[in-house]
């Protein structure tokens, strides 16, 4: 579901995620996420995607969006920690058995890989970027924090998160639009030669 | 014989908790100043709105007693000890990773250290161990430094042993090189230290004191003066931006430190930090 808020430019999507609902998503976009989603980084990618092909799921990923996130302990009165986005592109090697089980949407910071791009495109998938070092900020944008799966992993278990009004941006979208190719070259000066 | 001084390692310990915790809650005054003033800068009506979080992320984490970020590091620990000083108690390291230990617990830090980096990365639970880097100076006081480092912005660091001809041009190269091949990942805008000289380790350490150095203090060396304002306004033209969503504000500072090298050789590293330079100094 997505709605716009014409005043703002901001568009207001909630999860599980549709099709509908990606394909409208363009990059630049301003977004604000409400709804359930799952975490997993380093560890838990990697076990998530082992124990996807192995087809031992232990969350079902239909429709949902994977945020790159391993928070702070709650401290009492809170519901979670700090909860600011980690760095997606460790976690490119994960995205293909994700995309494969009916992930729709990656929320991290940083870019991804061109390669990963590809993959998204191919998959009718999107990136989100969320501002990375704000993480007391964004906690207020979470209303309920449960452990998922693997809670021996500590901050790297699997968190079920309800967002409410997560504020984001589109970085890859599905007509393989990229935020930073786009954006960089308004800002800069002197372009540094193509690498 | 000199006078003595006789310092228990249990007042380390209590200074390490506490540092660890106000480090990681509040910004230090000179990176505060240095968004406001990046904010004032930017044009980019996105990286204006990126700097105003994090502006804002600050009041927040200071009300709400949430860390400013979930990446509440690697704890990296300097001990400067006079040495008219006598430690008594437990072992020096022993106390300042017992003070990690306690403040990470009581702060509701997150842990985040691997036990066996190339084995089954188990965490170990307590962020320790911290990395400590002790240094013996005249005098009988002990000043300890705490330097939070989060993952992002240490796994785009860079060290090299340059060759002598590479010059500061090879020099201004490998920065931002790095730099570049960062791109949006380290949070930007960023601060860079670099550290010129000495060995491929001495070079390191160097980098990694380069980010202690306060934003707002020149560099008494002019000739690093330059090569840090050059770097800076390169860096600022690479159009990445806060948040790397564009714009003119990449780098809040870049700080250089050197040391005499071999005649053989130029050693350099860069060790980037997120716009959330954590750092916090105590004097005992």
């Amino acid at each position: 579901m997505k709605t716009q808020d014409q005043a703002q430019d901001i568009n207001y999507i909630t999860t599980p995620l549709t099709p509908e609902t990606i394909a409208e998503l363009r990059v630049g976009d301003a977004i604000r996420i409400s709804g359930p989603v799952y975490t997993a980084r380093d560890a838990s990618a990697k076990r998530l995607a082992a124990d996807l092909s192995s087809g031992q799921a232990p969350i079902d990923l239909e429709g949902q969006l994977i945020f790159y996130m391993g928070p702070t302990p709650a401290p009492p009165g809170h519901v979670i920690g700090a909860a600011g986005p980690t760095t997606s592109g460790r976690m490119d090697a994960y995205v293909p058995d994700m995309l494969s089980h009916g992930v729709m949407a990656f929320l991290g910071k940083g870019r991804r890989s061109a390669e990963t791009r590809h993959v998204m495109q191919a998959n009718s998938a999107v990136y989100l970027a969320a501002v990375g070092g704000v993480g007391a900020l964004l906690s207020r944008h979470i209303g309920e924090a449960t452990v998922a799966a693997y809670p021996d992993l500590g901050p790297e278990a699997i968190f079920r998160l309800v967002l409410d009004d997560f504020p984001a941006i589109v970085a890859d979208d599905i007509y393989g639009g990229d935020l930073f190719e786009q954006e960089w070259p308004k800002w800069t000066s002197s372009p540094p030669a193509a690498s | 014989m000199a006078k003595t001084r006789e310092l228990a390692t249990s007042l380390i310990s209590e200074a390490v908790s506490r540092l660890v915790q106000e480090a990681n809650f509040a910004l230090p005054d000179d990176v505060i100043d240095a968004l406001t003033r990046a904010l004032e800068r930017e044009e980019s009506p996105r990286g204006r709105e990126v700097l105003q979080m994090m502006l804002d992320n600050n009041g927040v984490a200071a009300n709400d007693s949430i860390p400013l970020c979930q990446d509440t590091g690697l704890a990296v620990v300097f001990v400067e000890i006079g040495q008219a000083l006598i430690l008594s108690g437990q072992d020096l390291n022993d106390a300042i990773d017992a003070g990690v230990r306690t403040g990470y617990r009581t702060g509701y830090l997150r842990k985040s250290v691997a036990a066996d980096p190339t084995g089954d990365r188990v965490n170990t639970g307590d962020n320790t161990p911290a990395v400590i880097h002790t240094e013996v100076v005249p005098g009988d006081k002990l000043k300890i430094t705490v330097f939070i480092k989060g993952g992002g912005s240490e796994s785009v660091g860079a060290a090299k042993v340059l060759q002598p001809a590479a010059g500061v041009s090879g020099i201004k190269q490998f920065v931002l090189d790095a730099v570049r091949a960062a791109g949006p990942n380290p949070c930007p805008p960023l601060v860079i230290g670099v550290g010129i000289g000495g060995t491929l380790d001495a070079a390191g350490l160097l980098a990694k004191r380069a980010l202690l150095q306060p934003l707002n203090v020149t560099n008494p060396n002019a000739k690093l003066d330059r090569l840090e304002q050059q770097l800076k306004s390169e860096i600022n033209e690479s159009g990445v931006g806060p948040a790397g969503w564009g714009g003119r504000v990449t780098c809040l500072g870049v700080r250089v430190l050197e040391r005499p090298s071999h005649i053989a050789t130029l050693p350099i590293a860069v060790d980037i930090s997120c716009y959330c330079l954590r750092r916090k100094s105590v004097t005992i």
